[in-house]
């Protein structure tokens, strides 16, 4: 039975004749219930800044006709509002001849528990290890001139009720535990941020000490960018690290291969199907399916199960991903993509973890093969003109390579590529494959949708690093 | 239909009293209401069609000196009296901090302006259709054009912000946008450009053809970039980025970040930040304004303010709770900046491109390149590079990388200032910045 229809006027019997009825002719669509709680506190500046509670909840009707979708959403659920959400709909599809698809894979697999990590950790619990981290931080020395630590919990139930009945629902906790600190020295102030999360209680990610290694960390980062000289201008040889860095293999090819743009044909890999887009080395999966990661769905957001979608195979391009809407218009099957932030969002084909695999080198082996060149460890953000497929990403801890070996520290720099040739350049694949920590947020058109990223390291030929020393 | 300022203010009032009931010493809330209506375009077919209604309630309870808040899209009153309930628990049992508390009385907004800000026209989708229609004919004109998207949305605000002090206000605000994405192709390669308006008024609103058609132009006028070399030059920054630089020195000068100790213009007040030429200015009653308003989001009295006179560094962007940090009154910018602009400078845009022989003219940045600690800057761009005053070829895949406090100080600035934006800036200079390229 649904939860959503409890203390309103309407039942769940009534909403699915309601979506029936509208989805009648139509291609596809569906009413998408969802209720989500989340808590934010943060400290910042040795004081309790802020501790926040929000609770949502309301649902998205979509109807979609060929190529065209209406979407109507309200936090209102009652009888009224669906049905002015269902006439506003109907109004939009004037000619529908569509033919709805009932077929939705079913699933018994689960990624991650129904458990709210919010409850399952007491309040004055979080406060207190929020203090423990400010105290921790400080007291590594008089260097420490801010620390900032934060709790983001959240809790969100969907229910997606489709033509004729069919209900699919899913539970999904997710938390995240994030420390930045901003050291002083001689009058130069730098930052170190790290954070842990995924799908599971709190607790998963910060006991024994754990949020130690956290503070650690960012520290550790901080610290080595108070050492950094002015980042190099110009190409040269860049050697990624493992884990996190991937966010390059998110941004230079992840959203051109998202199946909205190759339908509309706007993206620089619309036309490279089946060619070799990238060295032979190089694979590259989009996998929904890792147990309690950040990016790890049981459903998507339509209610198709998740999966491991192979991108790239030894270089050459396999699938795009797909939600419904794009896979039917490209005669194809959905991969379980199709995202949204909320109820107020349409869905969209989305990245889960993307994941470059192993090859079989060593760091070393790579480092000490440039003689020019730079080794990146850590970043911040990254963004992509999808159709130019020119990318961007900005190093937040990297340092110089002379002559094969690891140099000074440089400060943060902007690297940019082109999408569609990067991965040619890729030369090296190392055999250290590694996941993110688990703290990544994808924006596409306005929505923000939790992400992971892995890679090894790799060996880039040729990028252009965006610092101030030519 | 948006809801009117009785039901929302029905709302504030019970938040307000079951808070004081159940032991909130102080109690502030903002109850909005949104109906927005937006319709899309794809190669001169619908594309999506999409309408929104939307409630929240934004609450914070103090007990004392501790404070705590919620926020929900749920307004029925057994789902506030449990929420409310939750809040107060929660701020029970958070550390007190000497400076959180409501903003000082003799500050609050006493009375509403009406600042033209509420255009009640309704636009009826099929209205949208026809004006996105045009859009896109004038937009794919050109063979070169491939793709075009279009959108018109329609937005209708409601709100009242309310405080345990006896403030209570609020009023309609409307907003009217449409955009056109174009795409470019030629042996291959793709570029794609944009163009937008956003007001107040629909009557306001640019012509359809003439989105349409600076969108395909800019896209066209892209093809076949270039990367060109490493090296120290001038960057010219084309209008719809140069606002960019307004936005940093906001972030930078917020009570937030001064107070934190984490802004490369920490202690710079009353400094020489830019040259003595440039003024910056943050008006708040503007009429028909896209970020003019009566009241902070504290519910402060804003007035306009000089944040740069001369080159020099007046004044913060000041909350409560930073302010009482600093020891500064609150000066309405609790939730940023309003309409912040440059004060036009002196040269023509012309004048500005045959200043020196070579520039880089910048008409678009990506990444999230800037450091308001360190003030350091690395974003990649595109635009063209301009030669003896003209425009000469498009360039892309390059960085352009400096510092900001030393970027400020190399600003010149031309004299076409348009207030598009809720922040807006003309054409700008800055001399010698580094490019990464080949």
């Amino acid at each position: 039975m649904s939860n959503f229809f409890k203390e309103t006027d309407i039942d769940t019997l009534q909403a699915e004749a309601i979506v029936t009825e509208t989805l009648k002719n139509c291609d596809d669509g569906e009413l998408y219930l969802e209720n989500h709680k989340s808590e934010s506190i943060v400290l910042d500046d040795n004081k309790i800044k802020s501790s926040t509670y929000n609770s949502d909840q309301g649902y998205g009707f979509r109807a979609v006709t060929g190529e065209v979708v209406a979407y109507s959403h309200s936090n209102d659920i009652s009888k009224e509002s669906l049905r002015k959400s269902s006439d506003n709909l109907k109004d939009t599809l004037k000619s529908k001849k569509g033919t709805y698809n009932h077929e939705i894979p079913k699933t018994n697999s689960k990624y991650y528990e129904n458990i709210n990590p919010i409850e399952g950790k007491t309040f004055d619990s979080k406060i207190d290890l929020l203090k423990s981290v400010n105290n921790y931080l400080r007291s590594k020395g008089s260097i420490v001139n801010q620390v900032t630590a934060n709790f983001l919990g959240e809790h969100k139930s969907i229910e997606i009720i489709r033509s004729d009945n069919q209900v699919l629902k899913d539970d999904r906790p997710l938390v995240r535990f994030n420390v930045s600190v901003v050291l002083e020295k001689d009058g130069k102030k730098e930052t170190g941020v790290y954070g842990v999360g995924g799908r599971q209680s709190y607790d998963d990610y910060l006991k024994d000490g754990s949020w130690k290694d956290v503070c650690d960390e960012a520290f550790r980062i901080a610290n080595v960018n108070l050492e950094s000289k002015p980042a190099p201008a110009g190409e040269m040889k860049v050697v990624l690290g493992p884990g996190w860095p991937a966010i390059l293999i998110h941004e230079a090819i992840g959203h051109g291969l998202e199946g909205d743009f190759n339908r509309k044909k706007t993206s620089a890999f619309h036309s490279l199907m089946g060619q070799q887009v990238a060295s032979e080395g190089v694979t590259i999966v989009d996998d929904g399916t890792l147990h309690q990661r950040r990016g790890s769905l049981t459903i998507d957001d339509e209610g198709t199960p998740t999966e491991n979608t192979v991108l790239i195979e030894n270089g050459i391009l396999k699938n795009y991903m797909q939600d419904r809407l794009n896979a039917r218009l490209m005669g194809t099957k959905s991969t379980g993509s199709g995202r949204r932030e909320s109820y107020k969002h349409v869905v969209l084909p989305r990245m889960r973890n993307t994941m470059m695999l192993s090859g079989k080198y060593s760091q070393d082996e790579m480092i000490s093969s440039v003689d020019k060149g730079i080794f990146a460890v850590s970043f911040g953000g990254g963004q992509v003109d999808i159709t130019s497929g020119k990318f961007v990403f900005n190093c937040t801890e990297a340092y110089e390579i002379n002559n094969g070996k690891i140099g000074s520290p440089i400060k943060g720099a902007t690297l940019i590529g082109d999408g569609p040739s990067i991965l040619k350049e890729v030369s090296l694949v190392g055999n250290d494959m590694k996941l993110d920590p688990g703290i990544g947020t994808c924006g596409k058109a306005g929505q923000g949708v939790p992400v992971g990223v892995a890679q090894p390291s790799i060996l880039i030929n040729k990028m252009t690093v965006g610092g101030t020393k030519l | 239909m948006i809801r009117d300022q009785e039901f929302l203010k029905d709302i504030a009032s019970y938040c307000i009293e079951n808070s004081k009931k159940l032991g909130a010493t102080d109690v502030g809330v903002k109850v909005i209401h949104s109906v927005s209506e937006n319709v899309s375009f794809r190669n001169k077919k619908l594309d999506e069609s999409n309408r929104a209604d939307s409630f929240a309630v934004n609450l914070t309870t103090y007990i004392e000196k501790k404070k705590s808040s919620i926020n929900s899209s749920d307004l029925s009153k057994s789902n506030l009296e449990k929420l409310i309930e939750r809040c107060i628990d929660a701020t029970k049992i958070t550390p007190s901090d000497e400076n959180n508390s409501l903003p000082d009385k003799d500050l609050m907004s006493k009375e509403i302006r009406d600042l033209n800000l509420y255009d009640e026209t309704h636009y009826p989708n099929d209205k949208k259709i026809e004006f996105l229609k045009k859009v896109e004919e004038t937009a794919s004109t050109d063979e070169k054009i491939v793709n075009t998207e279009a959108g018109f949305t329609e937005n209708k605000n409601n709100f009242i912000l309310a405080n345990s002090n006896g403030f209570l206000g609020g009023y309609k605000t409307s907003n009217f946008s449409s955009s056109c994405v174009a795409v470019s192709r030629i042996n291959g390669a793709m570029e794609r450009d944009y163009e937008f308006g956003s007001t107040r008024f629909l009557e306001d609103m640019m012509e359809p053809e003439e989105i349409g058609k600076i969108a395909a132009d800019k896209a066209i006028k892209k093809l076949g970039p270039k990367k060109i070399k490493s090296e120290r030059i001038g960057i010219i920054f084309d209008k719809r980025i140069s606002k960019g630089i307004l936005s940093i020195l906001a972030s930078a000068i917020s009570a937030n970040a001064i107070a934190r100790g984490t802004s490369f213009l920490k202690d710079q007040i009353n400094s020489e930040v830019f040259p003595n030429s440039i003024n910056i200015i943050d008006d708040p009653k503007i009429e028909k304004g896209l970020g003019s308003q009566n009241f902070d989001s504290e519910g402060v009295e804003t007035n306009s303010l000089k944040l740069v006179e001369n080159g020099i560094l007046k004044n913060y962007l000041i909350d409560t709770y930073y302010g009482k940090k600093l020891n500064l009154k609150s000066n309405g910018r609790s939730g940023g900046t309003t309409n912040l602009y440059f004060e036009n400078g002196t040269s023509s845009f012309k004048d500005l491109l045959n200043s020196e022989k070579k520039f880089l003219y910048i008409t678009e940045t990506i990444g999230h390149g800037g450091s308001i600690i360190t003030g350091d800057y690395s974003v990649g761009a595109s635009g063209f590079m301009v030669e003896d005053g003209e425009l000469t070829y498009p360039v892309s895949e390059i960085t352009i990388a400096g510092n900001f406090k030393e970027m400020f100080k190399n600003i010149t600035l031309a004299n076409d200032l348009e207030m598009k934006y809720s922040t807006n800036a003309p054409t700008l200079l800055i001399n010698q910045m580094t490019v990464a390229g080949k």
